[in-house]
């Protein structure tokens, strides 16, 4: 039985079948993202500055790297010309450089989601020490030359050490006493600058934790978001690349019903690619 | 909605989020961040415009492309 509407509009709506499915689709994606955003924003206007004096619920500015952030920006907005410049390709009918636009938009896409990966990795051995005298540092642990992923105080404990080497932020805005207004951010680097190594006893540690989605709400709702976001990008990577590496036959029997498939899948990439609009400044710079 | 006209709607984001951007860095410089936030807002705007311009040869080129 043949699918009715791949390529010709279908009378009542005016366009064909998958056009609608996939608008439908994306307002389901909008309501999606929607909510996660709305959370955002009541965390957000809920929260205080820094570490101090909640971790669990503060805000801390700084702590993302603003130039990867920027970077992956550029690769998803020439991801996003590249795949609509695919199918103008196919739409002047030239498949070979559909597939080449198409090559470029897969870069992007990997290029994307290993850069964020470089960035997770770096969150998840960033760590957050809180002392008994009060104060707070952010920084990296340094044991035997090694920066280790997820540990807590009680890995520290577990594993009998009488203090750990940390390499903290310098500038740290986050270290300041009990009761003190929080200082004036340094801006030169920010958390990361140049790291100064410290050593610190484990029994003046009352908080060790990296920055996963455990830390605070801050860190929950980043990784919620960004790695949701991620997921999008990986499956849409997929579908694209189906279609750029084993589409040569439907080109040849159906080349319009490709043409507008190819058209489905760049709408879904721009939704995705416009939601990272939003996404960045909102995690990254506000 | 064409995947035209989505990339139109996406190319204004694109503009509106380098001109926030731009922004951004000049609030950052006024507030003691170094002179390097001003040169970041001079690339934001040049990407701005940049994206602007393209946005334009993209409409002149598939101009014959139904917005629907």
């Amino acid at each position: 039985m043949e699918i009715p509407y791949t390529v010709k509009p279908r009378p009542d709506t005016g366009l064909y079948n998958a056009k609608v499915g996939i608008w439908l689709f994306l307002a389901s994606e909008v309501m999606l993202f929607g909510a996660l955003f709305s959370s955002y924003i009541l965390l957000r206007v809920g929260a205080l500055d820094g570490f101090w004096p909640d971790v669990a619920t503060a805000w801390p500015h700084g702590l993302l790297n603003i130039p990867i952030g920027t970077f992956n920006t550029a690769v998803l907005i020439i991801s996003s010309v590249t795949v609509v410049m695919a199918w103008a390709a196919l739409k002047a009918g030239n498949f070979a450089k559909f597939q080449k636009f198409m090559m470029v938009t897969l870069v992007c896409a990997l290029g994307f989601l290993c850069i964020k990966s470089y960035e997770y990795n770096e969150k998840f051995t960033h760590y957050v020490i809180r002392l008994k005298d009060g104060t707070a540092v952010t920084g990296h642990l340094d044991i035997d030359g090694h920066s280790p992923r997820f540990w807590t105080l009680d890995t520290v404990t577990a594993k009998k050490l009488a203090s750990v080497k940390v390499h903290v932020d310098v500038p740290n805005q986050f270290r300041y006493p009990v009761g003190m207004k929080r200082p004036e951010v340094a801006h030169e680097g920010g958390a990361h600058a140049e790291h100064a190594a410290r050593e610190i006893k484990t029994s003046d540690i009352t908080f060790l934790q990296a920055f996963v989605p455990a830390t605070g709400t801050f860190f929950a709702i980043y990784f919620t978001m960004t790695f949701l976001h991620g997921l999008h990008v990986l499956g849409g990577a997929l579908v694209l690349g189906y279609f750029t590496f084993f589409g040569k036959k439907m080109w040849e029997t159906d080349p319009e019903r490709l043409t507008n498939r190819i058209e489905v899948g760049g709408l879904f990439w721009h939704f995705v690619d416009l939601v990272w609009i939003f996404l960045f400044p909102v995690m990254y710079l506000l | 909605m064409s995947l035209k006209a989505f990339h139109l709607v996406f190319v204004t984001a694109s503009v509106l989020l380098m001109l926030g951007v731009a922004g951004w860095c000049v609030s950052q410089y006024r507030d003691g961040a170094g002179t390097i936030q001003l040169v970041w807002a001079t690339l934001s705007v040049a990407c701005a415009a940049a994206l602007v311009v393209y946005g334009r040869i993209f409409l002149k080129k598939l101009k014959h492309i139904s917005y629907l």
